[in-house]
C-alpha cells in the first residue's frame, strides 16, 4: 500500500515540476534505489553545457550498468535554466520530495553557490561537474568536482608562454567573475616568471564587436594576446583576430581552452588555426580511452564531447567508485570520505580527488588548433603532469 | 585613429540597417514591434542555411535573407499582427515581447543554442591599407550597402506615391480609406519591408557579432536607443543616431575600455536630455 501511494505521489510530483523537468529510469520497486539528482542548464544560453554533461551521465550508465553495491541509480535531470534561484529552488525539490544521495551538475558558478548551503545542511554530496571558479570547493566540505578550475589552466598557460619565448603580454577578459580569475592568475604566474603584461582590457561581457579592442592589441604589438570570453564569443575574437591581420603580425593567440569548445570549434573556420590553449581535456586526446569513449559519445548523442561532457562522465564515475567503496550506504559524511582521495584513468589522462581539498588533480595540456581530417581539433603537444589548484595552494 | 573611426562607421552602418526595419514600424506605422530583434535573428539563420547547408554564395544569400524574412514579417502580419494596429502600446508590448521569447525558444529547438556561423568568401576577408588606414572588408561592404538603403529608403519614403500613401494611412487610416488608398495592403507591404531589413541586418550581423538563439534581446537595446535616439519621424534621424553611436561605442571602447559599453548610453542620456523627441522630429 505504502509503495503504491508512493508511486502516485510520485507521479503527481513528477507532473506537477514545470521546467522541463525529466526523469528516466522507471521507479524500481523491489531493489533499494539511489537517486542521483543532477542540475543543469537545459535550456537558455548554457545549454549546450547541460546537454553535455545530461549525454555523458547517460552514456555512463548505459557502458557501466544501472546497479552499484547491490543498489539500483536512477538519474534524475532538472533543468534550470542558467538561473540561480531556480537551481536552488530545484535543489530543494529533490533533496525534500525526492531524498536524492547526490546532487551533481552546476553549468556556472553562481547556480553552485546557490545550492551549497542546502547540501551543507542536508549534508548531502554535491559533485561540481562545470562550474569552474576556485572558491566553490572552499565553500563547504560537502562540495567536490570533477570539471577544473580556471586558476589551473590559466597559470599553466602563463607557465607554459614563459618558457616558449613569449615576453609581452596584453589580456583580454570578459568582464565577469571568471573573466577576472582567468586573468589574475595568468598575470600572476607570468610576471612571476619575469614576463610583463602590456595592457590588462576588460571588454564588457555582452560586447558585441571586438574592433576597439583588438586595435588597441595592434598598436600595443606584444608578443602574445591571451584570452578568455564565454565559448560561443571566441569564435568572434578569433575572427576579427585574423581580419585585423594581428596573426600576420606575429602576435600569437593564446588562452584557457574554454574559447577553443570541442562543441563548437568546428564552426569556427579557419580563422582558429593556430590558437594556442591549456587545458584538461580535447576530444583529441591519443589515447585508447578517449578513443572509445568520443566514439560511443558520438553514437549516442550526435555530439562531439567536450571538456564538460568528461567531467559529467567523471563525476558519475566519481559518484560510483564512492557507493562501492561504502557499500551502497548513502550517508552523505561517508560518501565524501570515500571520494577523497578517488584516483582514476579518465579519458582525458589520470585524475584524482585531492583529499584535502576536495579538489580535482589532473594533467594539463597545451594544445594548437589544427585541422584533423578535414575537421578542427584541438591538438595536444606539451603535458603539465598532477596540476593542482593554484589558488589552493598559496594558503 | 582612423582606422577607429572606419570601424565605428561600419558598426554604426550596421545598427543602422538592423534598426532601420524598426524606425519605419515604429515612427511611421507607430506600432511598437519589440520583437523586431526576433525577425533578424530569422534573417541571420536564414544565411546560416543558404550558406552552409544549401551552398548558395554569401552575396545572392543576403537579397533571398531579406525576402525570407519578409514573408515572414507578411504572414505575421496577416495573422498577428494587424489585430493590434488599434490597441494600446502596451498591449503591443506585451504582444511583441511574447513573440521574442518564442522565437528564441523555437529557434533553440530548431538549430541549437550554440553560436552559428557561416563561411565567408576570401575576397571579403581581411583588411587593406589606404594611406595607413586599415580597411576591413567586411566592413566596407556593410558601409556601402548601408548607404545605398539609407538613401533608397529615404527617396522611397520621401517622394515616392507609395510613401505619400503610407504617410497617409498612419495618419488617418479612415479618411486615408475614403480616398481610395489600400490601407490594409500598405501596411502589410510596409512591415514586410520592415521585417526584411531586419533580417538583411541580421544575416550581415551574424559576422561580426555572431548568431545565438538569444539575439533578439542582446541587440533590443540597441535599436531602441537607434530609434529613440534618432527620433521617428524620418530615416536620417536614425542613421544619425546609428552612426554616432557606432563611433562612440567604438572609440569609447579604444580609448578607455575599462568604462566599456559606458560611453553609448552616457550619449543616449545626454542627447535626450536636450530633446526629449530625439535628433530629428515633427514638433509635438
Amino acid at each position: 500500500m505504502t509503495t503504491r501511494r508512493s508511486i502516485i505521489r510520485a507521479g503527481l510530483l513528477g507532473s506537477a515540476i514545470l521546467t522541463g523537468a525529466v526523469s528516466y529510469a522507471p521507479m524500481a520497486m523491489a531493489q533499494e534505489v539511489v537517486k542521483i539528482g543532477l542540475i543543469l542548464p537545459m535550456t537558455g544560453p548554457f545549454a549546450s553545457t547541460g546537454r553535455q554533461i545530461e549525454a555523458a551521465a547517460k552514456l555512463y550508465m548505459a557502458q557501466n550498468g544501472a546497479t552499484v553495491a547491490g543498489k539500483k541509480i536512477e538519474l534524475i535531470v532538472k533543468d534550470d535554466t542558467g538561473t540561480p534561484d531556480v537551481t536552488r529552488r530545484l535543489a530543494q525539490e529533490l533533496l525534500v520530495n525526492e531524498k536524492v544521495s547526490v546532487l551533481g551538475g552546476f553549468g556556472l558558478t553562481p547556480l553552485a553557490m546557490s545550492t551549497v548551503p542546502l547540501a551543507t545542511q542536508a549534508k548531502v554530496p554535491m559533485v561540481v561537474m562545470a562550474a569552474a571558479t576556485s572558491m566553490i570547493t572552499e565553500a563547504s566540505p560537502f562540495v567536490t568536482r570533477t570539471s577544473f578550475t580556471l586558476p589551473q589552466a590559466a597559470s599553466v598557460m602563463a607557465d607554459w608562454a614563459s618558457k616558449n619565448g613569449v615576453k609581452k603580454v596584453v589580456t583580454l577578459v570578459s568582464d565577469y567573475a571568471p573573466g577576472h580569475d582567468a586573468e589574475k592568475w595568468f598575470a600572476d604566474t607570468f610576471t612571476a616568471a619575469g614576463g610583463k603584461v602590456e595592457a590588462s582590457i576588460r571588454a564588457p561581457l555582452q560586447n558585441p564587436d571586438f574592433a576597439a579592442f583588438l586595435q588597441r592589441v595592434k598598436e600595443a604589438q606584444p608578443d602574445a594576446l591571451y584570452v578568455f570570453v564565454p565559448s560561443g564569443v571566441g569564435a568572434t575574437v578569433m575572427k576579427q583576430f585574423v581580419e585585423r591581420g594581428l596573426d600576420k603580425s606575429g602576435i600569437k593567440l593564446i588562452g584557457t581552452g574554454d574559447v577553443t569548445d570541442d562543441d563548437i570549434i568546428n564552426g569556427y573556420g579557419d580563422a582558429a588555426i593556430g590558437a594556442i590553449t591549456a587545458h584538461h581535456y580535447s576530444a583529441a586526446h591519443p589515447s585508447a580511452k578517449n578513443k572509445a569513449f568520443v566514439e560511443a559519445f558520438k553514437k549516442a548523442s550526435n555530439m562531439r564531447p567536450n571538456f564538460m561532457g568528461v567531467a559529467g562522465y567523471d563525476g558519475m564515475h566519481l559518484i560510483y567508485e564512492a557507493l562501492k567503496k561504502t557499500g551502497g550506504t548513502t550517508d552523505g559524511t561517508k560518501l565524501m570520505d570515500a571520494m577523497k582521495g578517488t584516483a582514476w584513468e579518465s579519458p582525458r589522462g589520470p585524475v584524482s580527488i585531492d583529499p584535502e581539498t576536495r579538489e580535482i588533480v589532473l594533467n594539463m595540456y597545451v594544445r594548437k588548433v589544427e585541422k584533423v581530417d578535414g575537421e578542427l581539433y584541438n591538438v595536444e603537444f606539451s603535458t603539465f603532469e598532477g596540476v593542482k589548484d593554484p589558488a589552493k595552494k598559496k594558503k | 585613429m582612423l582606422t577607429i573611426l572606419f570601424d565605428g562607421i561600419a558598426y554604426g552602418m550596421l545598427l543602422f540597417v538592423l534598426a532601420c526595419g524598426l524606425a519605419i514600424t515604429l515612427g511611421l506605422m507607430n506600432f511598437v514591434n519589440l520583437a523586431h530583434g526576433a525577425f533578424a535573428m530569422a534573417g541571420g539563420y536564414a544565411t546560416v542555411v543558404m550558406v552552409n547547408w544549401l551552398g548558395i554564395p554569401f552575396i545572392f544569400s543576403l537579397p533571398l535573407a531579406f525576402f525570407v524574412t519578409a514573408a515572414l514579417g507578411l504572414v505575421l502580419e496577416r495573422t498577428l499582427y494587424r489585430h493590434l494596429y488599434g490597441r494600446t502600446h502596451l498591449d503591443q508590448v506585451l504582444f511583441s515581447i511574447g513573440l521574442v521569447f518564442m522565437a528564441i525558444a523555437s529557434m533553440d529547438y530548431l538549430m541549437g543554442s550554440s553560436q552559428q556561423f557561416y563561411k565567408l568568401p576570401e575576397a571579403l576577408k581581411g583588411q587593406f591599407d589606404v594611406f595607413g588606414v586599415g580597411i576591413g572588408r567586411y566592413r566596407l561592404l556593410i558601409v556601402v550597402i548601408c548607404g545605398l538603403l539609407a538613401l533608397g529608403l529615404q527617396i522611397v519614403l520621401a517622394k515616392s506615391l507609395f510613401g505619400a500613401r503610407l504617410r497617409a494611412a498612419v495618419d488617418d487610416p479612415r479618411v486615408a480609406r475614403g480616398l481610395g488608398i489600400p490601407v490594409n495592403s500598405v501596411f502589410a507591404i510596409t512591415f514586410a519591408v520592415g521585417s526584411g531589413l531586419a533580417g538583411l541586418g541580421g544575416a550581415l550581423a551574424t559576422e561580426i557579432t555572431g548568431l545565438d538563439p538569444t539575439f533578439p534581446l542582446k541587440f533590443m537595446l540597441y535599436f531602441l536607443i537607434v530609434v529613440t535616439v534618432g527620433g521617428t519621424s524620418s530615416l536620417t534621424g536614425p542613421l544619425l543616431a546609428a552612426l554616432l553611436l557606432g563611433i562612440t561605442d567604438v572609440t569609447g571602447k579604444y580609448l578607455a575600455p575599462q568604462f566599456g559599453a559606458f560611453f553609448i548610453y552616457a550619449v543616449m542620456i545626454l542627447i535626450l536630455t536636450l530633446r526629449p523627441q530625439g535628433l530629428f522630429s515633427r514638433e509635438k
